[in-house]
């Protein structure tokens, strides 16, 4: 007999007395009740909680803002999918990094990702109330590496993308896309529960929300 | 596919591994509670632990209704448990990962062996896992000549430290920092002679020390926290990053994961995900959570395997009364508010599962008769706290009594002279079950009186009793019973006065 | 209304007059009391170690004495029995098959209160000093039995009555709600945890400079009390029922080493 079917075996006999399924109650909130506002508000307070650096940025003032959290970085990677138009003001300036685009057709390689000093992506969404940002994988947000080797994270999220709880969320994502979630800069609190920000993730996380 | 078991009943197959106690639990909680640094460690991180899960936790005001659906999607897993393996299995295998099935211990041990052999690799990097902890997968590995790197910061400290983790969560729990650093001064290959022991600076250190194993590895070990039917989907929860390494960069993935670990339906991890991170570090949501169906081409590693474990968890499942333990999500918050781990921390429960939950899923997993995991369910004073405190709700208390009662009736089978509590209990039946008896006995009161002596105390008592005497007194018992004064004295209606009292000394 | 009582066994026997407050109080309120001669024991050190079979004799002789309609309520001054007779008692007999016990035993359970949810719950009592006339004038801090607390959500309502007795002062207990380390056969089996974890609660109640420690459980209060006793320590224990049951005109005594204002000895 296969492992398989022995340990099928094993739990059929297991469950001779034929346990009933209860009917899940789920009497907790799957909605939000906030406020565009409430929620943009609570989110930022999270992030910033969590030693996140937060801009709250009109769209049309990104590649601006954008250029000026740049300023002094030598290299970033993209993915191929981020709108152009974000990164229009790195180009006329000379001492613009050097943009690296990550695309089916061209990856990085660990090598090159660990050599470039940010990476800028987007976002599928984000839930207010825990202060957690979603990676799904789509063409702005690029293969989960990309968003992990360097050590710097500038992550642009538009407000409309915000949602306040869990539930929300989870009804937006697909579940089949690889994804990251993200709540605030890599962190441990292994040593006497005193929390440290950067480890092994970025060790910078910035968030732009786009107003 | 029905769940109606028509084959022939199997008796319970038990675990092996790291989840057998080799000392009993009394035995090993008094050496650890004479560790005076531990104790200070212990009581440190478990009271800072407790009061930020109460803070986060109280500010969800549907935070029962979650727990009330947590259990119930558990139990409801549990009960379906054949039909959602199978399906997960279908959704996880159509996306071009591989499932594997090991009964036990040893058969997942050689699965990881072999899967690691095929790649032609000698190193892994590895993400915190219970699971390959349960099966001694590091041990194993290093006899097969395969070094398995242990990324996470705690489990780093353990690891080098030549230790074993003592929490499920925080696993180095019972070390503070200078301890950190000098097990970093001693192991660390290339170190930074000038450490300091702020935690920033080991944590860097930590970082510097793993940084090239990360980006140059070729296969990643890990567990998984969740794994959903309805899409195939694996979770990894983590904080620091090394689990997103883990996870993404290497070419092969080998995930260890219990059959238990399995949800319904992926809408099912809105109530986890908010049920996890709260009960277990406290936080609104945990640095770090990765999701990913079989092989995305293109992103991450392209071999991925699961290896899905029983290893006595087909038995706990067949214990009614004790099955629930399955329901566990591993988040520790029964450890951290627990009165007997908070002092004797979690080695003396000489299992991978130590605390409340280990107290019961240690001995469901291996059986009660595993010699001293019979020992382990009296590791309570049955307080509740860790019921209170369970995220997914599982009676711990209820099944710790059950568990005594395997012992007592597995020990009775086993042993042809009754021992000393077996005739203490068999007395106190006596005295118990009839008002007559235990009249008759309480007659006997004054001559309590008389072994208390003068200063109406008794400070020694023989035998198993002798475990109260050790630290406390008992008072001189009363003149007469209750019973006796209602029956001799009482007066209907008239109010009895607590001041006129007829007892000499009962008050300790 | 008519109260049985269930003077539990260890308050029979080693603590009567925590008994002899009860029927005091019910008897000041105009109630008549009756103590069912068949009782014994609720079973739960039975049930606790593991005991089932000896547990089944026990659980039986208690339903059988309180299985009958000559009372409203029962009432018993101890979070941990109540606790017992409301949620083991069903569960032994069912693990020892006997679906009738199980029925019966169900009944039982639900006329049974623990003392502060009879006096809060069904009689109305707010005010200690104002309806009972209690009077104590000591400082006195609390400690919450995990039974009382957990297994029957009795949240405040002993700390409540005891602080609105006459005269007292309450000091609040750092870390009250860890168990005291009893836990029946715990405390043998595990002798040096349980130790461990009494010492603690002995220095967190001597740290509030109280009196004596109050509570609903006489096996706790036995547990504290005889590690403090041990120590050599003059801070008492007391049941809060003797403390509602003082009053002015009679004040309660604790005995022990320490003597307070109003004790005849």
């Amino acid at each position: 007999m296969s492992a398989r079917e022995d340990i099928m075996n094993r739990i059929k006999s297991a469950l001779r007395d034929a346990p009933e399924t209860p009917v899940v109650p789920r009497a907790y909130r799957r909605s939000s009740t906030m406020s565009d506002a409430q929620r943009l508000e609570q989110l930022v307070d999270r992030l910033v909680d969590y030693k996140a650096n937060v801009f709250l940025t009109p769209a049309a003032d990104v590649p601006a803002k954008l250029a000026e959290l740049l300023a002094g970085t030598s290299s970033i990677v993209v993915p191929h999918g981020l709108p152009q138009e974000w990164l229009s003001a790195l180009k006329d300036d000379a001492g613009a990094p050097a943009v690296h685009v990550d695309s089916p057709e061209r990856r990085l390689t660990v090598a090159e990702l660990d050599a470039v000093d940010a990476v800028v992506t987007g976002a599928a969404t984000a839930v207010s109330e825990t202060g957690t940002i979603m990676l799904d994988g789509s063409d702005d947000q690029g293969r989960r590496i990309i968003s992990l080797v360097p050590d710097r994270h500038i992550c642009l999220l538009h407000a409309a993308d915000i949602v306040e709880v869990l539930p929300e969320a989870i009804a937006r994502l697909e579940a089949s896309r690889p994804q990251t979630w993200i709540s605030g800069p890599s962190a441990t609190s292994d040593i006497e529960l005193e929390r440290v920000e950067g480890v092994h993730g970025p060790r910078t996380l910035d968030v732009m929300i786009l107003t | 596919m029905s769940n109606t078991f028509l084959g022939m009943p199997t008796l319970p197959v038990f675990g092996q591994g790291n989840i057998n106690a080799t000392e009993s639990f009394p035995q090993a909680a008094r050496r650890e509670l004479a560790n005076t640094q531990l104790r200070a460690n212990l009581g440190h991180a478990t009271h800072t632990i407790r009061d930020k899960r109460l803070k986060v936790v109280a500010e969800l005001p549907d935070w029962e209704d979650m727990r009330n659906a947590g259990s119930a999607i558990k139990d409801a897993t549990m009960a379906n448990l054949p039909a959602l393996l199978e399906q997960f299995e279908a959704n996880f295998t159509a996306r071009g990962g591989i499932i594997h099935w090991a009964r036990d211990a040893q058969e997942a041990n050689e699965i990881v062996t072999a899967l690691i052999r095929e790649t032609g690799e000698t190193e892994v990097v590895k993400v915190k896992s219970m699971a390959t902890q349960e099966i001694g997968l590091n041990e194993y590995l290093e006899e097969q000549g395969i070094a398995a790197y242990e990324t996470d910061l705690a489990e780093l400290i353990v690891q080098l430290d030549h230790d074993k983790p003592s929490h499920i969560l925080v696993p180095a729990i019972h070390k503070n920092r200078s301890q950190v650093r000098e097990i970093f001064l001693r192991e660390m290959p290339v170190v930074d002679p000038n450490l300091t022991d702020e935690p920033a600076r080991l944590a860097e250190a930590a970082r510097k020390h793993l940084r090239k194993k990360f980006l140059s590895a070729k296969v990643a070990v890990s567990g998984a926290n969740f794994g959903l039917a309805d899409t195939g989907t694996l979770t990894v929860v983590e904080s620091e990053g090394n689990g997103r390494m883990c996870l993404t960069l290497p070419e092969t993935l080998i995930t260890v994961m219990g059959i238990e670990k399995l949800l319904p339906t992926w809408s099912d991890l809105e109530v986890f995900m908010q049920l996890l991170p709260r009960s277990s570090t406290g936080e609104r949501m945990n640095p770090y959570t990765s999701l990913w169906t079989g092989v995305t081409p293109g992103d991450g590693p392209q071999n991925v395997h699961l290896v899905m474990l029983d290893n006595g968890r087909t038995a706990a499942l067949a214990d009614e009364y004790g099955r629930t333990a399955l329901n566990c999500i591993r988040c520790s918050a029964c450890m951290n508010v627990c009165p007997v781990y908070e002092r004797t921390g979690g080695h003396a429960y000489g299992s991978t599962y130590p605390g409340p939950i280990g107290a019961i899923l240690s001995p469901l997993m291996t059986g009660i008769k595993s010699e001293e995991n019979s020992s382990l369910p009296y590791a309570s004073s049955l307080c509740g706290a860790c019921f209170d405190a369970c995220p997914v709700k599982i009676n711990i208390p209820e099944i710790l009594v059950h568990l005594r009662g395997e012992d007592v009736d597995s020990k009775r089978a086993k042993l042809k002279v009754p021992t000393q509590m077996d005739l203490m209990m068999k007395g106190a039946q006596w005295a118990f079950s009839s008002g007559s008896h235990l009249n008759l006995l309480e007659k006997g009161l004054p001559l309590g009186k008389l072994v208390a002596g003068r200063d109406k105390v008794i400070k020694k008592l023989p035998g198993i009793a002798g475990g109260w005497t050790q630290s406390r007194n008992i008072p001189a018992p009363p003149s007469q019973s209750f019973r006796q004064w209602w029956d001799k004295e009482h007066k209907p209606g008239a109010a009895v006065v607590p001041g006129t009292t007829i007892n000499e000394g009962e008050q300790a | 209304m008519k109260i049985a009582l269930f003077a539990t066994c260890i308050v029979d026997a080693m603590y009567p007059r925590t008994a002899q407050a009860t029927v005091a109080l019910l008897e000041r309120l105009g109630h008549e009391v009756v103590f069912p001669s068949g009782q014994a024991c609720c079973g739960q050190m039975h049930v606790n170690s593991g005991y089932f079979k000896e547990a089944h004799a026990v659980v039986a002789n208690h339903v059988e004495a309180f299985d009958t309609d000559d009372y409203d309520v029962a009432v018993a001054p101890s979070g941990s029995c109540v606790a017992s007779v409301k949620h083991q008692h069903e569960l032994v007999a069912r693990r020892c098959g006997d679906a009738a016990l199980e029925a019966r035993a169900a009944v039982v359970g639900a006329k049974t209160y623990e003392l502060s949810q009879l006096l809060t719950d069904v009689l109305g009592i707010t005010n200690a000093a104002e309806q009972l006339g209690s009077y104590f004038p000591h400082k006195v801090t609390y400690h919450p039995s995990c039974h009382g607390m957990r297994l029957l959500r009795l949240e405040d309502r002993q700390l409540n009555l005891l602080a609105s007795v006459g005269g007292i002062e309450m000091v609040e207990l750092p870390e009250a709600e860890q168990c005291c380390g009893f836990g029946g056969t715990f405390s043998m089996k595990n002798a040096d945890v349980s130790s461990a974890m009494n010492a603690d609660k002995a220095a967190n109640i001597c740290g509030t400079g109280a009196e004596l420690c109050s509570g609903g459980d006489a096996s706790c209060l036995l547990h504290i009390g005889g590690g403090l006793s041990r120590q050599g320590s003059d801070v008492g224990t007391l049941h809060f029922a003797e403390i509602l049951a003082s009053t002015l005109e009679n004040p309660a005594t604790v005995s022990g080493v320490v003597k307070l204002a109003g004790s005849k000895r």
